[in-house]
């Protein structure tokens, strides 16, 4: 089977169900009835049931799994937008685990699993608008980035959150090459972080997240520009300076720390002013951006005596 | 005299100067433009219009490498090809992507600098499209060269478009910028050396 051919999802073992197969037999090759039970308590955890709708979920057309899963700017795995889909299935992510560290109580290293019993999964489904003028709307699955937050105790000097990436050039093709400055290093400001809408995704359409989507852990901001919600989090860290972004580093006219979805401030590169909605087809005429991407009425106080043009 | 300047691959080259309609044509066919069609058909044209800039480009530097004239039969068509792809490559930009809604149009091509430079190098290949008649290289005698030699800067307004539409990775603009710089260069190399023979003459006689 060739890796390239798009696979209807239907056809495809569910992602959890593949593990605890993989799992089950290793166990019992190895003759160890205890790690079979531990493990098929393990893979419990991981399937995506139970999960909740949310209030902040919008009623517009999803766009299709097949378009959000081979249209991915990700450059950990190339450059070209069908890279991801095509190299992504190599990265190993189980096992895995997500260090959360700074200005906290305590620092802790978490699971997947660790994690998103931390609150009840949701799914969400939001816009989402890429810098280069196309959008999508995604029903992501995942729990609000503030449970974990507030699970770590952060203290008096936790003003940014810094989320890094992994960083593992054998698997991650594209890290071969220094396109950026890896590993991929993002960041919020603490009232944005703790935002009700920032949510840290696990899951797309009710299934475990593929992997050319950020899986096993991403953060997911719909207000910003798409760079902002990085993929593959290993690392969280709650910081009292701005942390500098690789994006920032990459291109500073270009890229500012906040990068909030927004018609009126022009990228030199790309009108910001309209976006191509993706799966609409040829014949459809580009929409007009909104302020906050939709979400000026959830997100407009946090930047109220803000300039915008020169906080970009 | 005049018939043995009659290129005689030309229709043949003509069939295969339409690949990029045909591949396009298979693309669409098989429903395999991906997420964002509009954009992958805009930069299939925008790509093949620059394939065809370093072909016409090269055909100079062929002739005086391989001292083959011929190759210069079927500069035109190759030239003109570039503008075919280049016109394609805008109408789509214009009608499909902006659906002709102009003052955007406007918008995009002043406020952004890859727009304007590639709008430039396609209004400067119009007047090269209709000077390339045989009866318009009679009309402008000497002057039809220094016209044509607009070319080089419609090269270079190309590359810098692709340049600067580019996100990140330069790689592919770094690929065409090297031909055409390599192809520029070579005309320098032989206009100098041409110069330098011209002087040895004169200081001769």
């Amino acid at each position: 089977m060739s890796f390239k051919n798009p696979i209807r999802p239907s056809e495809i073992t569910p992602e959890h169900i593949y593990n605890d197969r993989r799992k089950f037999l290793k166990s019992i090759a190895i003759g160890l009835g205890a790690t079979a039970l531990s493990s098929m308590a393990f893979a419990k955890v991981r399937s995506l049931d139970n999960i909740v709708d949310s209030d902040l979920s919008i009623g517009d057309k999803k766009t299709s799994f097949k378009d959000i899963t081979t249209y991915n700017n990700y450059y950990e795995f190339g450059t070209k937008k069908t890279d991801p889909s095509e190299y992504a299935d190599k990265l190993t992510t189980d096992p895995w685990s997500v260090s959360i560290d700074g200005a906290v109580k305590k620092n802790k290293v978490l699971s997947i699993d660790e994690i998103i019993k931390l609150s009840s999964l949701e799914e969400r489904i939001y816009r989402l608008r890429c810098v280069e003028g196309w959008s999508m709307v995604i029903p992501w699955v995942g729990i609000p980035l503030r449970s974990l937050l507030k699970h770590v105790s952060p203290t008096n000097n936790a003003k940014f959150v810094k989320f890094t990436t992994l960083n593992r050039p054998s698997e991650m093709i594209g890290q071969r090459y220094k396109v950026l400055d890896w590993p991929y290093v993002e960041g919020l400001r603490m009232d944005e972080a703790m935002h009700p809408l920032t949510i840290l995704a696990v899951g797309l359409y009710g299934k475990v997240l593929p992997n050319q989507n950020g899986a096993p852990i991403r953060l997911v901001v719909p207000w910003k520009y798409g760079f902002k919600s990085t993929k593959a989090i290993t690392k969280i860290s709650l910081v009292e300076k701005m942390p500098k972004t690789s994006w920032m580093k990459a291109g500073p006219t270009e890229y500012g720390f906040y990068a909030n979805v927004n018609p009126k401030v022009d990228h030199p590169r790309w009108t910001q002013a309209t976006e191509r909605e993706i799966g609409k087809g040829l014949f459809a005429p580009r929409v007009k951006t909104k302020m906050f991407n939709g979400y000026e009425k959830e997100v407009g106080y946090m930047y109220k005596n803000m300039d915008l043009k020169k906080y970009f | 005299m005049t018939k043995s300047l009659r290129p005689p691959l030309k229709p043949i080259i003509f069939l295969v100067c339409l690949w990029p309609l045909f591949s396009i044509g298979y693309t669409i066919y098989n429903d395999n433009l991906g997420a964002n069609p509009i954009e992958y058909i805009e930069k299939h044209f925008g790509l093949w219009a620059l394939i065809f800039l370093c072909l016409t480009l090269s055909l100079t530097p062929l002739k005086r490498l391989t001292q083959f004239g011929q190759w210069i039969l079927y500069r035109r068509m190759l030239g003109l090809f570039v503008f075919f792809y280049a016109s394609i490559h805008l109408l789509i930009y214009l009608g499909l992507d902006y659906q002709f809604a102009w003052t955007d149009i406007q918008d995009d091509i002043l406020k952004h600098k890859y727009v304007l430079v590639g709008f430039l190098a396609w209004l400067l290949l119009i007047p090269l499209a209709f000077t390339s008649t045989n009866t318009m290289i009679k009309k402008l005698k000497k002057r039809w060269k220094s016209l044509h030699q607009l070319i080089y800067l419609v090269a270079i307004l190309a590359i810098l478009h692709f340049f600067w539409l580019v996100k990140k990775d330069l790689t592919e603009p770094i690929i065409y910028g090297s031909i055409l710089a390599t192809l520029l260069l070579i005309r320098v190399y032989y206009f100098a050396k041409n110069k330098q023979s011209k002087n040895k003459k004169n200081n001769e006689n």
